[in-house]
């Protein structure tokens, strides 16, 4: 897959789509493209998060380490994008990625992002809206859990 | 060493000074004969004085001896000589001058070998002299001198003395002599003439030497400022980081300015005076001529004089100003060099310096070996007096480590070198296994002793010379030479105590294989790689013999042995799961991995022929990408990137961060990029000029398949770079063979590193962690194939440079233990000398450290208060004094000095 393909891919996903086509094209051009074994571990919960992930191919499990063992609570595939919290500051990964089968990743480093929104007003904006968006719906969840009949 | 340098020469040159004499009066002898022999040659046969008839002779040769009047006169004809006519005569005259010329000549010529000789031996002779004092100066004089400035004075300042040396009895007698024979043989030849000369002689000696006191002062002034300058160069120097951290370079430029400017106006003043000087010598000197042919030629009119009389006379006047003149420069160079010798002697007089029986060599002196290490009532005083080091007494036993410890300043540095007797006490004494360690000579102190500071020197040289540099106290086996080497060495060694220069062979065996506990080479080896696991420095040195290049030639058997880990991990990489880590080297196949450059050479660049960032511009290279057309694809493709580039780029701040890490082309030049796109768009690829095409061309160089992933390079466009790669290697020219060392699965590659000739490869950047993992597999076949050692020992070979620069401080400071651990001294001791390891590291090498020196003695000066528990003894300090020693836990236990000082920290 050639570096214009991958701006296909990234296009799609809201927190890159607003970010003017050369810089899209920077971004994959500054990223790192990366193959992983199936079995082995992507980032670690608790590590510092410090880029997310595009998948081109693959499946990649998520976990939780407990203190029985990991517990899976959901796998990714191609054309999703993962850890990408990360690239709003730097906060602890709350899972643990691990490739399932042999995954191709496009892996952004937050820092890189950052200095791309930096210089895009547009695409700031429509950060923002996202995290609005998702920060709305968390809040209705908390809601819904804390009425009664829900428990 | 001789105060005054004429006590220096005497003392040191007497013999070979006394045995030019005869020599010096042999030649006064020749020189009066042939001023005479010029008049004869005029007066007889030339004006024909004794030849009243053509046929009339002389007696050539005629030799006799005649008595002075007052002892009567008589005369005895040794031999007739040989009848000669007028012409004959002339002829046999004529080269009579000739050949006294030449003896004289010849006798000249063999009195200037000898003072040169004289001059270099004693030249020599101070030189080793100067540095014999460094090497005896106690080490808190090293505080007060600028290193620079003992250099300049060993190297310049010294220099003329030797050439004075041979000059400073010979040249005033030859001279003296020379300017007395002329100023006789005038005299001889008429009265007033020789006045006439004489008096100018004398103006000439008393006045010039008036005019040259200043001079001399001025010389010592230059001397003085010039060897400051050199000090202030390397205070600049040593300090630079400093000058660039607070902006002050210009302050430092105005700073040297104004001493060469004071250097200039010294030099200046000096010149002028030295020019008027010449000028007044030269005006007198051509006076005299002027009235010899005044009163001489008046004198021959009258009758008075005979006309060769008159021409001998001016001959010799010609000789009388340059004598004189050179023995009044002489006398000069006399009183500048006294001077110079004077303050540089100076320089390098000393209180207290060592004699030199301290540092004599001794075959086996008596090391104290077991039993107690004693100090009674040790005190040291620093410069103003006060007592840094206050009647300190303990009495450990020798198996013991012991730790000191206490707040800065505390004095504990200056008891470890007063117990490793670098610094002598101004009382008291230290005593181990009963011998008096603070009158004992180096030969015992440096070899039971082993010290450690905080910041040790590393030689520039290798690591492993560094490490066995303390066991090189004598020479222990003499070299081995071959028949003229030896005859060289026998001459040299006859020279060096001629000069009173050390007869110590700096080529014998001076590696002290027994004090280090080993019987020879291999052994050493051994020991050595022990040493670097107990300071910790195994895991550098690895990484380091790793990316090393070796030639194998050096090594016999490197190359098989790394061709066989090469071999290792070509099967263990043709596991499944690792595959994809390692791209490997293959001739028939274009690497994604690598540059398109590392594609086309598909060797190692040896030197800057085929240098990787400048190779789109080399001839040869140029050349088979034309013959394979593939100047036209590069060219298309670089044009291509310098789009992609300008279109990533162009609107990005410069300096930004991704300009550094991902383009191709740096911001300043993309203007001149954007330019040149705008001409191809406008005229097209083939018409834009050659400076712009060889620009576009380069570009693509560094393009790698897998990282960059802009598609530019297709398989077509790989196939003709495997075609240019093929034709490359198979056309290069014999002259260019020797720069690069082409890939070959079968052959070691010594330009290339060791890791790279493992790999043979490139590892995939696109696989997660890969080159860790490479990384762990590599040092795994090298244990596997018991090479751990080999790849340490080309790490051991590594330079570590100036100071030893290119290790970092934590791994000098490593070595610098080790170096101590090598030479297995009774008493180690370590003065806050791992004080700059991180605290993780630090508690590493303790326990290594006193691990490999159970049951031996330790005295460890401690940065970190809470080590001390691994001590058996620890003495805790306290403004010079010992305030309490004991084991650790007892001394916590009360309300102790050592309690304070772990809250204190």
């Amino acid at each position: 897959m050639s570096l214009e393909q991958e701006v296909e891919l990234i296009r799609r996903f809201p927190i890159f789509s607003k970010i003017t086509p050369a810089k899209q094209k920077l971004l994959c051009f500054s990223s790192e493209r990366l193959t992983y074994a199936a079995g082995q571990e992507i980032f670690h919960a608790g590590a510092v998060g410090d880029a997310c992930y595009v998948v081109i191919d693959g499946t990649i499990e998520i976990s939780v380490d407990l203190p029985k063992g990991p517990l899976v609570i959901g796998t990714m595939g191609s054309n999703e994008i993962i850890g990408e919290i990360a690239i709003f500051g730097h906060v602890p990964r709350t899972a643990t990625a691990t490739a399932k089968t042999r995954v191709e990743v496009l892996r952004i480093s937050a820092d890189l992002f950052r200095s791309v929104i930096r210089e895009n007003p547009d695409a700031a904006v429509e950060l923002i809206r996202i995290l609005a968006a998702r920060l709305a719906n968390t809040t209705a969840h908390l809601s819904r859990l804390s009425s009664p009949g829900s428990a | 060493m001789e105060r005054g340098l004429f006590g220096f020469i005497f003392k040191y040159s007497k013999r070979e000074q006394l045995l030019i004499v005869p020599l010096v009066v042999l030649s006064m002898l020749f020189y009066y004969a042939s001023l005479d022999l010029p008049k004869t040659i005029i007066n007889q046969p030339i004006q024909g004085k004794g030849f009243p008839s053509p046929e009339s002779t002389a007696a050539f040769l005629r030799l006799t001896i005649s008595l002075p009047d007052f002892l009567g006169g008589a005369s005895w004809r040794v031999f007739d000589g040989f009848a000669l006519e007028r012409a004959p005569y002339l002829v046999a005259l004529t080269l009579t001058f000739l050949a006294l010329i030449i003896i004289s000549g010849w006798i000249k010529f063999q009195i200037n070998t000898m003072k040169g000789w004289m001059g270099e031996r004693m030249l020599r002779r101070l030189r080793y002299d100067l540095f014999d004092h460094i090497l005896r100066f106690p080490l808190t004089h090293f505080k007060r001198v600028k290193s620079a400035e003992m250099a300049t004075m060993i190297k310049d300042e010294v220099e003329p003395l030797g050439g004075f040396v041979g000059e400073a009895l010979i040249t005033p007698l030859y001279l003296g002599g020379q300017a007395l024979t002329a100023l006789f043989f005038i005299l001889f030849q008429h009265i007033y003439l020789g006045l006439v000369a004489f008096g100018m002689v004398i103006i000439q000696a008393v006045i010039i030497p008036r005019m040259r006191r200043r001079l001399l002062v001025l010389s010592k002034e230059r001397q003085i400022a010039a060897r400051q300058l050199a000090g202030r160069i390397a205070e600049c120097v040593d300090g630079v980081v400093e000058i660039h951290a607070h902006d002050t370079s210009n302050y430092e430029r105005a700073e040297f300015s104004a001493r060469l400017g004071r250097l200039f106006l010294i030099r200046f003043e000096h010149f002028q005076r030295k020019f008027l000087i010449k000028f007044l010598n030269n005006l007198l000197s051509q006076i005299t001529p002027f009235l010899f042919y005044l009163v001489g030629g008046y004198l021959a009119i009258s009758g008075r004089l005979d006309i060769g009389a008159l021409v001998a006379v001016i001959a010799a006047y010609k000789d009388l100003p340059g004598p004189v003149k050179e023995l009044i420069d002489w006398d000069q160079e006399r009183m500048d060099t006294s001077i110079k010798y004077a303050q540089v002697i100076e320089q390098f007089s000393v209180e207290d310096l060592a004699p030199s029986a301290q540092q004599a060599v001794l075959e086996a002196p008596l090391l104290p070996r077991q039993g107690q290490v004693r100090v009674n009532n040790l005190s040291l005083l620093d410069d103003s007096g006060t007592k840094v080091v206050d009647a300190v007494s303990f009495d450990n036993p020798m198996a013991q480590h012991v730790a000191i410890v206490g707040p800065n300043g505390c004095g504990a540095g200056e008891v470890a070198q007063l117990l490793a007797s670098l610094l002598r006490p101004a009382g008291g004494s230290v005593e181990m296994d009963g011998i008096d360690m603070t009158r004992a000579p180096e030969a015992v102190t440096g070899r039971a002793v082993a010290y450690v500071g905080a910041a040790s020197y590393l030689f520039p040289v290798s690591v492993r010379e560094n490490l066995v540099y303390g066991l090189k106290h004598r020479p222990i086996a003499e070299a081995s030479y071959s028949e003229g080497a030896r005859r060289g060495r026998e001459r040299q060694l006859r020279e060096a105590i001629r000069a009173g220069n050390s007869p110590l062979d700096i080529n014998a065996q001076w590696l002290d294989y027994e004090a280090a506990g080993v019987v020879g080479p291999p052994d050493m080896e051994d020991r050595i790689l022990e040493i670097l696991k107990t300071v910790d420095l195994e895991e550098t040195l690895f990484e380091i013999g790793l990316k090393s290049a070796v030639s194998s030639v050096h090594s016999p058997g490197l190359a098989d042995d790394i061709l066989l880990a090469r071999e290792t991990m070509r099967n263990r990489l043709s596991r499944p799961e690792v595959r994809d880590l390692v791209e490997r080297f293959d001739i028939e196949r274009y690497n994604r991995n690598a540059t398109m450059a590392e594609n086309l050479l598909f060797g190692t660049p040896v030197g800057k022929v085929f240098d990787m960032d400048s190779l789109a511009l080399n001839p040869y290279v140029r050349k088979v990408l034309t013959d394979t057309g593939l100047s036209g694809d590069l060219l298309k493709v670089g044009h291509k990137l310098a789009e992609t580039m300008l279109e990533l780029f162009s609107d990005l701040p410069p300096g930004h961060e991704l300009f550094e890490r991902f383009s191709f082309i740096a911001y300043d030049d993309l203007p001149g990029v954007k330019d040149i796109l705008s001409r191809v768009a406008s005229v097209g690829l083939d018409r834009i000029p050659d400076s712009e095409r060889n620009l576009l061309m380069g570009l693509p160089f560094k393009l790698v398949v897998t990282k960059h992933r802009l598609g530019l390079i297709d398989e077509a466009l790989e196939g003709r770079i495997l075609e240019a790669r093929r034709q490359f290697a198979s056309n290069l020219p014999e002259d260019m063979r020797s720069s690069i060392a082409f890939f070959d699965s079968l052959r070691y590659n010594g330009a290339a590193s060791l890791q790279d000739n493992i790999l043979f490869g490139k590892i995939a950047t696109s696989q997660a962690g890969g080159s860790a993992q490479i990384g762990a597999l590599m040092r795994q076949i090298l244990d596997e194939l018991h090479l751990r050692s080999l790849v340490l020992r080309i790490g051991l070979d590594y330079q570590v440079g100036t100071g030893g620069a290119r290790l970092s401080v934590p791994d000098r400071q490593k070595v610098a233990i080790g170096r101590a651990l090598l030479k297995r001294p009774t008493v180690l001791i370590l003065d806050q000398a791992s004080a700059v390891l991180d605290p993780a590291a630090q508690n590493r090498l303790v326990t290594n450290v006193l691990g490999c020196r159970q049951g031996a003695c330790v005295y460890w000066v401690l940065n970190r208060v809470d080590l001390a528990q691994r001590f058996g003894q620890v003495l805790v300090m306290e403004q010079g004094r010992l305030v309490e020693q004991g084991a650790y836990d007892e001394l916590l236990r009360r309300d102790s000095a050592l309690h304070r000082l772990l809250k204190s920290g």
